[in-house]
């Protein structure tokens, strides 16, 4: 597994440029190429623009099947109004006085935020002590942390449950967060990328009269920027994407993430009325894929290097 | 301290300016300075060389207390968070628990899933989901990547798209899905419809594949020839679909790890095309495919969240996969020794299942 994951590594800067065939294929295997490449590349983003589409389209034009009810094929002007709609139809949250939406993307910012922030500063200082300090028995805690990706989160769900009752924290955002504070993966990609920080930079800032905390906060962090934002987007999708652990452990609607949120709607009103779902799933959607056409490039990079999420 | 001694230096009583040079050009650390010039004066007294490794040691024992502050976050939050429950799930596993341990049942738990009808069906559907799923995602993966590691134009516009399902939000694109699948206004039976197919019920659909096809023909399979159920394939090609993107970007990476000139030797031997793939690509991407293996079977074995999204396990428990089981016993039925002695039985079978494949790949995998 861990061959697997160097291989892939090295492997990804060579593959935009180097390849099997300099010459182009011969042309109708070209053709072939493309038509295979352009239906892949449809069949992957049509549910999306069908999503879209449904989210500015009349009721009526959902339940008769219309596909294009708009200029040139129909007189229906697009439906900006189904989002306004939706938002109203999900509810209101007396609590803090806003639409439950809104309550609900506060619940996930606030949530993936605190878990971003978590998992940067408890695995930059522990990827830390592995790559650069000299402490005994460092070797063993690195084993260890290693060893509990062995135990996948779905094992120890009904125990967490269990501890989130006895803690007091379920339905608070202490739930939503406090489990996820670290990442065996985050520590293991920095703690590579802190290794290869010449040692020449750590003894020059000594000589200077750094001890280690200055100079991890003022070289190695500077220094590991890609890294680190790296770790922190995938953190940050992953943690937008989480759902069956905050719909275990929050009953309040006020205390939803999106996700959940998303998943009552549908069970609900939005089983019936299809234009606003897709008008909530549109919102849900947006800013995650608005931050990977920003981000793609440490996107997939990020994703290569770790090999994780099955 | 550190400013001090510096400060010592500079201002400090009566020093001479040679003096204050060599405290500055001293490598080693500044709060020995003073010692450290003292002692280019005057040899070395016993005395000071016992204070000296006595500072020696106290930083030393600084670093390792500084260190394993720094390591402190990081394990207590495994330390409770993944070690303890795992100690404390097999604890309550074997315990009747209502709140708490009412009664300390030992393995009667285990006992009870092992002649529950309900959960070697989930398993079975579980295993049938992971086992038709890995090859078609696989293949597919294999195939677009070849397809992409070509020399062709627009290869980042692909791969973007390709991602983009595994970017987004599991349950918002599972909700689309859905919608996609519905019997008379989704796109699925749009589809059908144009090619001027009768509709299907997608993911409200139980019956089996095959035997949904020789109905067409009035043919009336016996009940084992019936195949998964439709709604299963419906979901299955959802997270076939989400994944397709990762299994690419991996399948990519391998590919641009094979070395070239192993490609040039095989041409000049008169191999072309599939040839090329059979005896180079396929066996040197093996460490790549097998990984890829590995990752797919672990997770389909514990998908639930687009199952959970699309059909909640249903129609009657046609997509009740292991996940969706042990998660309905918990939030549905609170019966929280249950449900974790299942999570230790799903765990169990998973680690046979990655034991047997690295087993069975031992003889297979090609590392160059």
């Amino acid at each position: 597994m861990n061959r697997a994951e160097t291989k892939t590594r090295a492997g990804e800067s060579v593959a935009t440029s180097v390849f099997p065939s300099r010459r182009r294929p011969r042309s109708w295997v070209r053709v072939l190429i493309y038509a295979f490449l352009l239906a892949g590349a449809l069949a992957a983003v049509t549910p999306f623009v069908y999503m879209i589409m449904t989210s500015l389209k009349t009721y009526g034009s959902v339940i008769n099947n219309n596909i294009w009810p708009w200029f040139p094929f129909g007189d229906e002007p697009l439906q900006f109004n189904n989002y306004a709609e939706a938002i109203d139809r999900i509810g209101f949250d007396k609590a803090w006085g806003v639409p439950l939406f809104v309550r609900y993307l506060a619940n996930s910012i606030i949530m993936s935020s605190v878990i971003v922030g978590g998992v940067l500063i408890t695995s930059i200082l522990a990827a830390y002590v592995l790559a650069r300090m000299q402490v005994p028995g460092k070797n063993l805690v690195f084993l260890f942390i290693l060893a509990t990706i062995m135990i996948p989160p779905d094992l120890t769900l009904v125990p967490k449950v269990v501890m989130m009752f006895n803690l007091k924290w379920y339905n608070t955002y202490l739930a939503l967060s406090v489990p996820f504070l670290t990442s065996v993966f985050a520590i293991f990609l920095l703690r590579q990328f802190f290794m290869q920080i010449p040692k020449d930079l750590y003894d020059a800032a000594r000589m200077d009269g750094a001890g280690h905390l200055r100079f991890l906060f003022f070289i190695v962090v500077p220094l590991s920027k890609p890294a680190i934002f790296t770790v922190a987007l995938l953190n940050f999708i992953w943690a937008w994407d989480s759902f069956k652990w905050p719909l275990l452990v929050t009953r309040d609607n006020n205390m939803r993430v999106l996700a959940v949120g998303l998943q009552q709607f549908l069970a609900g009103e939005g089983g019936t009325n299809v234009q606003f779902l897709m008008a909530f799933a549109t919102l849900v959607v947006l800013p995650i894929v608005i931050l990977y056409f920003f981000t793609q490039k440490y996107f997939t990079e990020g994703v290569i290097t770790t090999g994780l999420k099955g | 301290m550190n400013s001090e001694s510096a400060l010592g230096a500079r201002f400090g009583s009566g020093l001479e300016p040679e003096r204050v040079a060599v405290c500055w050009s001293d490598p080693g650390d500044r709060a020995e300075s003073r010692n450290g010039m003292v002692s280019q004066t005057i040899d070395k007294p016993a005395a000071l060389v016992r204070q000296q490794s006595a500072t020696r040691l106290w930083r030393r024992l600084r670093e390792i207390g500084l260190g394993y502050l720094l390591l402190a976050p990081a394990l207590l939050i495994l330390l409770v968070f993944d070690i303890f429950p795992l100690f404390y799930g097999l604890y309550i596993s074997m315990c009747d628990w209502r709140l708490s341990c009412v009664k300390f049942v030992g393995a009667d738990n285990y006992v009870r899933a092992l002649n529950d009808p309900a959960m070697w069906h989930a398993l079975g559907i579980t295993a049938t989901y992971s086992f038709l799923t890995v090859p078609l995602q696989l293949g597919l993966a294999l195939l677009v990547a070849y397809l992409l590691f070509q020399n062709i134009r627009g290869k980042s516009a692909f791969r973007v798209a390709f991602f983009l399902p595994y970017v987004t939000s599991t349950v918002a694109s599972a909700a689309v899905w859905a919608y996609l699948y519905s019997p008379d206004k989704g796109l699925f039976n749009n589809i059908l419809k144009t090619l001027g197919l009768p509709p299907l019920k997608w993911l409200g659909e139980p019956g089996g594949v095959f035997q949904l096809v020789a109905n067409n023909f009035g043919v009336n399979l016996p009940n084992w020839a019936d195949g998964p159920s439709l709604a299963l394939i419906a979901v299955l090609l959802y997270g076939s679909w989400v994944f397709l993107g990762y299994d690419v970007a991996i399948f990519l990476a391998g590919l641009g790890n094979i070395p070239r000139e192993l490609y040039d030797a095989a041409k000049v031997d008169g191999a072309s095309g599939w040839a090329l793939f059979r005896h180079i690509t396929f066996p040197l991407l093996s460490p790549t495919t097998f990984f890829l293996l590995i990752l797919t079977v672990i997770g389909t074995f514990q998908a639930f969240n687009h199952i959970y999204v699309m059909t909640l396990g249903g129609p009657g428990d046609a997509t009740k996969t292991a996940s969706i089981f042990i998660f309905e016993q918990l939030f549905q039925f609170n019966r929280y020794g249950y449900s974790a002695a299942l999570s230790f039985i799903l765990f169990f079978v998973i680690l046979l299942l990655t034991i047997a494949q690295n087993r069975a790949a031992k003889n297979r995998v090609v590392y160059e």
